[in-house]
């Protein structure tokens, strides 16, 4: 039994069930991350000017080991919805894989529902663009011509395709705020999007639209492991460098 | 009903978790993750008719683009109908996986070549900071080492910078980058476990 791997699970599971606790007073304390800040003014602009938002949540499948990212781009859909359901124009939702589809439907269903505007939602805006990278990608970049977009952020797993994708949303003036999970795309949104978000900063999207204590209690807890992982480096390259170990 | 969901999510998520991390529960977690793909394979059926319904409302509103909805249809019935006529493993369908769709997807990523050269000479009007310099400068010369000169290698670029580059920069930087997004997929996935973040829809 890999008992380091179930305590540190564990301490994470419990901190995240204690943490927002202390975190339920006042704003969340978080660094600026361009992107996203640009991205929450995205989202207001988009309900000033009846525009649409655009939400791509790439295409793997929740059971395959890039699931968190979509979670992570589930998490950004509902507060994008939650803030732009009052708007003329309701945020669209595109996945690259069934079940996903079927959860973006779900997610923005409940961020209407959460905000007591549920029947504005409009179950079509949550769709399958395609059932591969590419089929998807070509199913999701006229949308950004055709659909009214002003935004649209790509928080899920995507490959190279994305490239394709920041170059249509140029081309409509859209603005593209890329992230995966995957590091050989995020130096092609690097150089493509207008916008992008390095590593685990998809994974702090949510907490950076408002999506409340747990989310950034989650994002206090991987400073913490991160610290840890730091210190255990450090200590371990030392001992190595004394011939200790 | 909503509870239900709740507990059933967090209940099946746990015996997955522990499934993995105490050998007496890895039979339950074997099944739940059979159930898991069958209903994936529902799903799938599920996200194909929101395809043809969205498709379909596209042509009957006369939306622009709407032709290419209509050949999207007809080619995903006449593919099945086929399919089924013939089964999927006859040469006739394999012909069309292979002299249709890999090309089309070929001639996609072909064009991001282009689209990333074009990205890359616009990255330098859009931010053109230091980082921007160092991106593109780093990219042309692991080019530059990667490919096969007209007068052969040049010693300290092949043998010391793009090994030094490769694996002592990029390896430490991308080290760096997937023990973030473990971490975030650590925290992500823990926060659906104990029903903090509930993408299946619930308030």
């Amino acid at each position: 039994m890999d008992m380091l791997g179930l305590g540190l699970v564990v301490l994470c599971g419990a901190l995240l069930l204690v943490l927002p606790w202390f975190k339920r007073k006042g704003a969340p304390r978080l660094r600026p991350i361009p992107a996203l800040t640009r991205l929450y003014r995205a989202v207001g602009l988009s309900v000033e000017d009846g525009t649409r938002l655009l939400v791509g949540l790439g295409g793997e499948s929740l059971l395959a080991k890039s699931g968190a990212a979509a979670l992570a781009g589930l998490g950004v859909l509902r507060e994008v919805t939650k803030r732009t359901s009052v708007g003329d124009s309701p945020p669209m939702a595109v996945a690259g894989e069934s079940a996903l589809a079927l959860l973006a439907q779900d997610t923005l269903q409940a961020g209407y529902q959460s905000v007591g505007a549920v029947e504005y939602f409009q179950p079509m805006t949550g769709r399958l663009a395609g059932m591969t990278p590419f089929s998807s990608a070509a199913g999701t970049m006229p949308l950004m011509a055709d659909e009214n977009v002003s935004a649209a952020v790509l928080a899920g797993h995507f490959g190279l395709e994305s490239a394709l994708l920041a170059d249509a949303a140029e081309r409509g003036r859209v603005l593209l705020v890329g992230s995966t999970d995957d590091p050989p795309a995020q130096a092609a949104l690097y150089a493509a999007a207008g916008e992008v978000l390095i590593g685990e900063e998809l994974f702090a999207a949510p907490a950076y639209l408002g999506a409340g204590p747990a989310h950034a209690a989650s994002l206090t807890i991987q400073d913490f492991l991160r610290w840890m992982i730091i210190i255990a480096l450090v200590s371990g390259t030392a001992l190595k460098l004394f011939g200790i170990i | 009903m909503q509870i239900v969901a709740l507990v059933l999510a967090v209940g099946t998520g746990m015996l997955i978790l522990v499934g993995y991390f105490v050998p007496a529960f890895a039979p339950v977690q074997s099944v739940l993750l059979r159930w898991a793909i069958i209903l994936s394979g529902a799903a799938a059926v599920l996200g194909v008719f929101n395809l043809v319904l969205v498709h379909a409302n596209k042509i009957s509103a006369r939306e622009k683009g709407s032709g290419y909805s209509g050949v999207l249809i007809i080619g995903l019935f006449a593919t099945f109908v086929f399919g089924l006529a013939i089964g999927p493993s006859h040469p006739g369908m394999r012909l069309l996986i292979s002299a249709v769709v890999i090309p089309v997807e070929s001639t996609l990523m072909a064009l991001l070549a282009v689209t990333l050269l074009y990205a890359s000479v616009r990255l330098l009007r859009r931010r053109g900071n230091a980082m921007t310099w160092v991106f593109i400068g780093t990219t042309v010369l692991m080019l530059v080492a990667s490919a096969t000169l007209p007068f052969g290698e040049i010693g300290a670029l092949t043998n010391f910078l793009h090994p030094w580059l490769q694996h002592v920069l990029a390896m430490g930087g991308a080290r760096g980058i997937l023990i973030g997004m473990a971490l975030g997929t650590l925290t992500t996935g823990l926060r659906v476990l104990v029903g903090a973040d509930r993408p299946y829809g619930v308030k």
